[in-house]
Parts: C-alpha cells; structure tokens; sequence
C-alpha cells in the first residue's frame, strides 16, 4: 500500500497524486480536502482523517474507505464503485447515485439518498448502519436504501418525512415503522420473506464490514416502501 | 358540452375548390384535426385539437388549407380577455396547474426594439465586410488578472481553459427527450460545421452524439441524469444548469411516457419512469456550495474544461452573477424571462423573472463595478431572435449568445408552444418515430448553418458599419447603442443614453 | 452654455509629430514647434500640445506635476490637499508669453514633489501605483484643479491654440530635451478646455494620438475596472491609460502592448510559427477588451524611449525618418523635412507594426 500524509495538501495535488500511484493508496492525515477520489475508477483508497464533501463524487468503480467520519454529499452522482465509512456522513449521502454501494457504519444526516436512480444492471444501494435524517430518499427513482437502526440513542430510524417524490426502487427500514408518517403516493408494508432474500447480501456485507451480527439482523422486522407509480405527477397539470 | 365547453382557438378553413382529396392532412396531423370520412367520402376537420402548427398549411399541395382566429368571441373586456377567461374555465374543469410551452408570450416590452445601433459618419471610416477583414471570434472564460514571467523573460501562459466560437453565437440547452434525436443531431451536426457549441441540455448524451464532443456542452442539472465521468469527459465544457428563464425556481419534470429505450438509455433510467429534476440542487443550498459542485466537475475533467454555470434572471441577478463569478465558474449563462421550454407552469413563465437586457446590462455594470468581468465570461439568452438582438447584446456587455427558440424555428417550428403535447408534427418536440423521421438532419443542420452564415454576414456589417473591425472592440461598448422610448431609470439600468444624446 | 471634455465625448482628427536622439543628446524646443506649423491644416485651433523628456535634470528624482487650476481658490485647496499626502521640494508657475493667439489661460503651475515615505508604506504600494492615485484623485474629485503631467525629469504643455502658437506660449525653446512629442488637435465640437489637448498623460506616459477609435467604450469599461476614471472621455485619455496598466501594472513590454492594443488578426496569427502563435494568441485572448479598432496613429513617449503605432489596418498616416541619432515621426512627411532636411532613411510603418526607438541606456 501507497502512503500519503494529506496534511496542508490541496484536494486537486492530492487527487493527482492518487491518479498516478498503482495499488491501493492510504491518505492519512485528512482535514477538510474535497472531492477525493472524484471520477475514479478500478482503485483501492483508504482515507483517515476527516474527508471533505463530495467525497467519490462521479466515483466510477473505485473502492474508498474512510476509518472515520465523512462529511456531506459521498458519493454524489456516483456511478459505480464502492464507498465504505467507518462513523457518520453527513447530508445528502449519495445524491443522483446511479449506481456502486455505499456502507455507513453510523448515521446519516438530512436527505440520504436523495434521487437515487437505477439503470440497466445498475442498482445503487446504500445501507446506513444508524439512522437517517429527514428527507430520506426523497425523489427516489431507483436502487436500494437499507437503514438498520442499530444505536439510535433513543431516536427514531429514520425523521421526517421520508420519501417524498419517491417513484421508484425501494427503501428499507429495520423497523415495524408504525410512528413513521409516509407520504400518499408510496406504499409502506412488512417485508416479506422475498423482499428480505433481496437485502440478505448487503447484510451479510455490511456486518462482515463492521464486524455486526449477520443472522440477528436480519432476524428482524423489516418495513418496505415502494412507490405506488413511477409517475406521481401526471394528474397534476393541465395542458393547453 | 355544457358548462365545461371552451369553443375552439383555431377554425381550420378548407378551400373546397382547391382541394383535391389526397389527404396528406389527414396523414400530417399528429393531433387528429383532419379525418376522411369513409361513409360520407369527405374530409372532416375538428378544430378543437388544432395547435395551429402550421403543418397541414404548410404541406397542402394546393394551398387549400388556412388556419384563422375563430370567430367566436366573449363580450369585450379589457381586464378580463378571452384567454384568461379560458383558462379559468380550463381550470374549473380540471383543477389542474396549467402547463404550457415555448417562451412568454405576453406584451412585455422587448427592449431589444427600443435600443438603436450606431453607424460611423466623417470622424472615422465604416468598414466594408466584404472586402476587409472582420472579425467574429470569441473566447468564453477566464482571463487571468496578472501576467506572470518565467526567470528567462517570457510570458507564462497560464491560461484557463477556454470555448472558442467563430461567432458569438451558440445552441442554447435542449434535452434529448424534449427534443427529438433527429433535432438533437441536426444541432450537434451545425455546431461542428460552424465551430460553435449546442448544449445537450439535462438530458444525457446519446452514444451516437459522443463524436460530436467537441462542439458539445454537456449539462449538469438537479436531476444528474446521464452524468457520469465518461459524460463530463466528452463535452467542451460543463454547465451547471441552476436555472431557466422560462421558469425560474422550478424543476423539470419529463413524463415517464416520453421515456422510451433510447432516451432512457441516454439520461440513465429506467423505461417509462418519470425524469423529475428537482427545483434546486440539493447539494447547493446556499452560494459555497456552488464553488463545491463547480470544482467537483473541474476536479472530474481535471481542470481541462471551462465550467458554466446556468442562471435565470431573477430581480436580484447582479449580485447572483457577482457571486457565481467568485465561485470558480468560467462562463456565467444568462437566461432572460422570455426564454422558452418545453413545459413549464403557465403562470411561471408568464410572470416570473426579468427581461434579458435588463439582467445584463446590471451584471455586466456590477462585474466591472467590483473588478471581476474579466474573470467569467457572460453569455445571455431568452430571447435572442436575429442578428441585430446578438450585436445589441455584445454591445450591452455579452461575451456570446444561446440561441434556442430561433434554432427550433429555422427546424420548422411554429410556435404553437405545444411541445408539451408529445406530438409534435415537425418532428422537433416529439419521440414519436413516424413525427421524428419529418425532420431529416442533414436538411435541419443545413437550415442552422444557413441561419447563422446569415446572421455572422449581418452581425459583420453592423459591425463595419460602426467601424469595429473585431468583435472584441464591439462588447461591452454601449456607446454604440441608444435607447429609444425609455424612461430616465430604464436608460439608467441599460447604461445608454438616450437617442439624440 | 459650453460642453466641456469629460461632459461629452468630442472625437477629433489631428497632427502628431515627434523626435527623439537615441544618444540622449538634449533638443530645445524649437524644432518640434517648427514641425508642426506644415501640418497646420490638420488642427483648427482648439488645441495644441508638446511633451519633452530630460527637461528637469536638476529635479530628476522627483514627480513634476503641471497643474491647471481655474481660480486662486482652487489651487489653494489643491495645494493644502498635496502637502497632505506629498513633500513639495518646489513650486512655482509655468513661465508663460502673452502673445494674442493664446487666451483666456488657466492658472497654470508645476510642482516638484516625492510621496511622504510614511503615507507610502502605509498604503503598501510603491511611488508610482502613489502618485498615479494622487492625480485621479485631483483630476476626478477636486473640481478647478486639473493634473495634466506626473513623471519625473518630463513634462507636458498644452493649451488650447494652435500647436506652434502653443509652444511660443510655453517658451519651450527654453526647455532642453532628449525626446519631444507634439500634438495639433482638430475636435469636432468647439469645448475650450485646456485639460482636453494633448498630450494625455499619466506619470511618464504621454499618448499624442490622431483619430477616432471606434472601441472607446469597450477600452474604457474594461479600463474603469483597474482604478483608472476616464473624466475626459477623450480616446487619448483612454489609450494613456491602457498603456500605464499595460507597462506599469502588467509588466509588459511596448512590443507585448502593441500586441495587445493593435494585435494582427486571427488569420495572420493562425500563420505565425508556433512559438509567436501561442504568444499573440495569449496575449489577445487575455486582453480582448483592450484591442483598439478604428483608425489611429500615436505615439508614446515613455522615459527612456517611445513608440509609434497605426491602427491594424493603417486607416491614419504616419512617416518615420532617421538621420545619425535621430528619429523624427509625424503624420506627414513634411514635417519631418522641416526637422531633418535630408534623413538617410525615410519610410511609412504598417499597420498594427510598432515602431520602438529607445535611448541608449545611461543616456538619458
């Protein structure tokens, strides 16, 4: 493994750098610098410190994994690849991801998964260990939100919200979800066994990732929400 | 019938002496105005689905076909006209938002028409432009503010990247999917043959379009849709689209039913699902985090590409621009109030936002107020409609133009502003392959080509006729311009004086 | 009511004259006046004007400032605000003539001054960026009092008159100089402000300039941005503007200006070998807004040297001749003829070309 100590490095100096190494790259010392590991494809990068936003934003096949905290907008627009943090993101975690995965051991902040697309054999997935903020997966048009739950201080799995604009893929939470307002145009139902078998891999994944309990997760009540229409809006105007 | 009855715009006139029966109208009409009529052996016209495009007008081989304002009337009112009262009818029928197309219609002033061109008399020559060298090349991005030597004398050239045009005039942006491919590649095609740009609009690139890279603007809009590197990668430049004159403050929204495989292949989503680009981006809610989305696209073009950032005038603009200019981007776009679109809210359209000549002529002023113009370059649209509106802009303070509405135009668009239809009969705001095969690209780019050949001869007299041999003397130099009809504050806003002055 | 510079803009024709000894060797005044009077059709008497270099050897470390003011009052004002900002080593007025085809002249005096060092390091700029500062102050904020020469060892006297009847005024045989500019002017309009002639100038930059220029607003705009005010809206105020930022602020060399203010069209650049490509390339796409179309011809004088260019397309005339040291240019070649009978070489410069003749250095 490639070493880079970050510190008092610019986020293009050091995107330069990771570009040129072969093998997989380990950045220490990380402190607020944006974009890291923007556009990349077919490349291993292992991140301490605190990344700045737009971390993997446009990845495009490239591993990164960050032993912390992230900040806002991992992963935007992604479209494949894996992001892996170890903590907490902040907002917008995955917006307009078409497609790669990305495992929060922690919680999300507001709007996770805002505009997640699929396409093709692409499916995004996001599975978020803690909870989520507001707006979960608002405009969702595709792939898969996972959130488990697990160390919620008290909270509920997921805030206000939820959902909003969803047309499309679909969302799970580890949890019967019966505080849980959702918005008119999707449906919110237990799992059932099938749609368990679909999340079973990124449970297995994101336990063998963080060293969680596989079987006891997925041993649990799931509630699943999928949109009612993937055109919500059509009655909605008039033409003339 | 009844209450909800709304009589029809249009009457479609036949010329029963003329026609003779071959029924390409019934053929033409996407929208069903014309059928033939098997029992009674005659031609039927049912005007009330006439957009009035023109099409069957146009087609006729005997000219028997004429489209005219029906008739029937309400009783006159100056406050309430027969349109408004139609759409509250339309409106109590439905309860739906009305949703419209093309740019504002409604009898704002066009300030264009009220600023007037000068011409060189005695105290220096005009310059004939067939015979002398005129220049229209154009350089859109920044320009560095302090020259730097090497330790040998020579000048670093440390220039950002820039867009080259041969003339201050590009293709404004328009989706693949609100326009057809056979438009698409007719403006892909013209851009390459005049060395100018078009815009793919939020829509993606369509795989067959990658070989017009060059000539090529890819998109980025809240939606993303179609964004990845590989797409950053292929255009010219990138432009961030934050907004759009014809309906500032509001999302795109293209239905599920216009997203067929090709176009779902191109934005990257699935078939039939809606395309929603929501009002704002949601990873810029406040001006830092714009200068974040701009250099995440430096960052993936790797500092390669110009990035623009898309704004529509809204009142405050001039410290919107003020503030995009100091967030890293390029080229600011400009989209004035009349810009069109392929469906926005009616009443967004038609009262939302601020003439285009107003919006430059205060962000052009403040640039330079605040020592920043040479560091972006401006480029304005909604609506530039001919020649004389490019050279009046440039002399307001433009860098370049976005054309749409007038490309569309020289494609055969009418404006029955019924894109939103689906059905469009010239092939231009339709997926409908029978209606996309009217419009044979190598005719459309032909007729773009002429357009703009047209437009630089015109843009290159008024020029020599001022005495500016190079489009660059000619930006920014309103005293080339006078105002005509204006109140104190309206010349005070534009930075002209008055005719006679 | 008279409509004066800086009120309206008044485009004019002119005669531009000039000569230079490359051996420093010092001219009085007298022949640049003489080369003036066969091109007397080429002014209409509103304004005449001469700039000479080396003419203050004895004050040479210091700026002269040539100041027009309109009554005592304003002087005083003007006077209480330099002192303020400068040290004044010495004041006095312009020794004039009276003759009868100069009248109604301004107060017109000349300071010899230096920045006080305390002012300058607090402002953090050096005694140039200082002194500049200083005249657009005067010129755009104290109205009666008009700076219209800056530079050290140099200065300009201009009036509003025929340019010979000028430097009668000025007694400029008085005066010796290693390089002298002169100036008739043929204004449109009938404004009889002094400050309007020529020379234009700022610090050691001296623009005398024949014709129209069609790209005034856009040099100006673009110029307004950097701290400069053009209050005459002359084209020469604005073209001796462009070249402080040029040289002064940007560090280019004459050459790099005329590059920039007359660059050769796309079309040559495009032929160019690739080295000078890239160059010219750079410096248009940097500087678009500050190319210069419409015809002219000037000349700059600079300490040390000047240069004289026509517009890219050679709409105005311009002669340069050369005998032994000498350089003489001028819109006609009569005027040269009257300064050098028989110059061993005698030519016409294209356009967008620059002529730079400079003093040996140590010369001057």
């Amino acid at each position: 493994m490639v070493h880079m100590d970050a510190a008092g490095i610019d986020h293009a100096a050091l995107n330069e750098w990771i570009r040129q190494q072969e093998g997989e790259v380990l950045l220490t010392g990380c402190c607020g610098q944006r974009f890291l590991a923007a556009g990349m494809d077919h490349r291993s990068i292992r991140v301490t410190g605190i990344p700045g936003n737009a971390l993997g934003a446009y990845l495009n096949g490239a591993r990164v994994e960050v032993m912390g905290n992230a900040q806002d907008a991992v992963g935007d627009t992604m479209n494949a690849g894996e992001i892996i943090i170890h903590g907490d993101v902040g907002d917008t975690a995955g917006y307009a991801m078409r497609g790669g995965e990305i495992y929060v051991e922690g919680s999300a902040g507001y709007r996770a998964g805002i505009h997640v697309k699929a396409y093709e054999n692409k499916l995004p997935v996001i599975v978020i260990g803690g909870r989520a903020g507001s707006f979960l997966g608002e405009y969702q048009a595709g792939g898969i939100i996972l959130v488990l739950g697990l160390h919620t201080d008290g909270k509920p799995i997921v805030s206000n919200f939820p959902c909003t604009g969803m047309h499309g893929g679909k969302l799970f939470l580890r949890s019967k979800c019966e505080s849980i307002l959702f918005p008119k145009q999707v449906s919110a139902r237990p799992a059932s066994r099938e749609d368990l078998a679909e999340i079973e891999p990124y449970l297995n994944k994101y336990a063998r990732l963080f060293g969680a309990d596989a079987a006891a997760l997925l041993d649990s009540p799931y509630t699943v929400v999928t949109p009612d229409s993937a055109n919500p809006y059509r009655q909605m105007y008039v033409a003339y | 019938m009844g209450i909800g009855f709304i009589y029809p715009e249009f009457e479609v006139i036949r010329n029963e002496a003329r026609c003779i029966g071959c029924r390409i109208c019934v053929r033409e009409c996407a929208n069903g105005v014309h059928s033939f009529d098997e029992k009674s052996g005659r031609l039927l016209i049912d005007e009330t689905k006439c957009v009035n495009c023109q099409r069957c007008v146009s087609v006729c081989p005997t000219r028997s076909l004429k489209i005219v304002k029906s008739g029937c009337v309400f009783r006159e009112n100056a406050n309430w006209d027969t349109g408004t009262i139609k759409e509250v009818f339309l409106q109590a029928n439905t309860g739906g938002v009305l949703l419209s197309s093309m740019g504002n219609p409604k009898p704002f002033p066009v300030y264009w028409d009220r600023i007037l061109i000068n011409a060189s008399q005695v105290t220096n020559p005009s310059i004939d432009p067939l015979r002398e060298p005129m220049e229209t090349r154009v350089f859109l991005g920044k320009k560095p503010s302090d020259l730097r030597r090497d330790a040998s004398g020579r000048l670093e050239y440390n220039l950002e990247p820039q867009l080259e045009l041969s003339m201050p005039v590009m293709f404004s942006a328009m989706s693949y999917g609100s326009i057809s491919y056979n438009a698409h590649e007719s403006l892909a095609k013209a851009a390459r043959e005049l060395g100018i740009y078009y815009n793919t609009g939020e829509g993606g690139l369509h795989e067959d379009f990658y070989a017009y890279g060059e000539n090529t603007i890819v998109q980025v809009a809240s939606g993303r849709f179609g964004v990845y590197e590989g797409y950053l990668n292929a255009g010219a430049a990138s432009e961030i689209k934050m907004g759009q004159g014809a309906k500032p403050g509001i999302g795109g929204h293209l239905p599920g039913t216009k997203v067929g495989a090709d176009i779902s292949r191109t934005r990257m989503i699935p078939e039939g699902s809606d395309a929603i680009s929501p009002a704002p981006h949601h990873d810029i809610y406040s001006i830092e985090d714009l200068r974040q989305l701009v250099y995440s696209l430096k960052e993936a073009t790797r500092y390669r590409k110009p990035v623009i950032v898309k704004v529509a005038s809204v009142h405050n603009i001039a410290a919107i621009a003020s503030g995009v200019a100091r967030s890293g981007a390029d080229i600011i776009a400009i989209d004035g109030f009349r810009g069109g679109t392929g469906a926005a809210p009616t009443r967004i359209r038609d009262n939302v936002g601020i003439p285009i000549e107003m919006a430059l002529a205060a962000v052009d002023q403040r640039l330079r107020d605040e020592g920043i113009r040479n560091q972006v370059s401006l480029v304005v649209s909604g609506s530039i409609r001919s020649s004389a509106d490019v050279v009046k802009a440039i002399a307001l303070g433009a860098d370049a133009c976005y054309i749409g509405t007038a490309a569309l135009l020289a494609l055969g668009c009418h404006l029955c502003r019924s894109c939103q239809t689906g059905r469009c009969n010239w092939g231009i705001a339709t997926q409908r392959p029978d209606l996309v095969a009217r419009l044979d690209p190598q005719e459309g780019s032909r007729r773009l080509v002429n357009l703009l050949t047209a437009w630089k001869r015109e843009i290159k007299e008024m020029m020599g006729g001022m005495g500016i041999n190079s489009i660059e003397a000619l930006r920014g130099n309103r005293l080339m311009l006078r105002g005509i009809g204006l109140t104190e504050k309206e010349l005070e806003i534009l930075g002209l004086k008055a005719a006679g002055e | 009511m008279k409509l004066y510079e800086g009120q309206i803009r008044i485009p004019s024709g002119c005669a531009i004259s000039a000569v230079i000894s490359t051996g420093g060797e010092r001219m009085t005044g007298k022949t640049i006046i003489e080369s003036m009077k066969p091109m007397h059709d080429r002014s209409n008497g509103l304004g005449g004007g001469f700039a000479g270099y080396g003419i203050y050897p004895e004050y040479q470390d210091f700026f002269a400032l040539h100041i027009f003011f309109t009554d005592e009052e304003s002087r005083v004002r003007c006077e209480s605000y330099l002192r303020s900002t400068l040290e004044i080593v010495r004041s006095e007025t312009i020794p004039t003539r009276t003759i009868p085809e100069i009248v109604d002249e301004p107060l017109i005096w000349r300071y010899f001054v230096t920045p006080l060092r305390s002012v300058l390091s607090s402002m953090q700029v050096d005694e140039r960026e200082f002194i500049a500062r200083v005249v657009m102050k005067i010129n755009t904020d104290l109205s009666g009092s008009y700076v219209f020469s800056s530079g050290k060892n140099m200065g300009v006297f201009k009036a509003v008159g025929y340019p010979e009847d000028v430097g009668r005024f000025y007694r400029l045989e008085e005066y010796e100089a290693y390089c002298w500019t002169a100036h008739g002017r043929y204004p449109t309009n009938t404004p009889g402000w002094w400050g309007g002639a020529h020379p234009f100038a700022l610090l050691d930059y001296t623009i005398v300039h024949n014709g129209e220029i069609s790209s005034y607003d856009a040099n100006r705009r673009y110029i307004e941005m950097f701290g400069y005010k053009c209050t005459l809206q002359t084209d020469t105020e604005v073209i001796a503007y462009i070249a402080d930022f040029l040289l002064r602020k940007q560090g280019l060399r004459p050459e790099e200006l005329a590059n920039v203010i007359a660059a050769p069209f796309w079309d040559t650049i495009d032929r160019k070998a690739p080295e000078e490509r890239e160059r010219l390339s750079y410096l248009r796409t940097v500087f678009p807004s500050l190319l210069i179309t419409g015809p002219f011809s000037i000349i700059l004088g600079f300490e040390g040297g000047l240069m004289a260019l026509n517009d890219r397309l050679k709409l105005r005339s311009m002669v340069v001749g050369e005998k032994g040291d000498r350089v003489y240019i001028a819109s006609e070649e009569a005027a040269i003829r009257v300064m050098e009978p028989e110059p061993d070489r005698i030519w016409a410069p294209a356009g967008g070309e620059p002529v730079i003749v400079r003093v040996k250095e140590g010369m001057y």
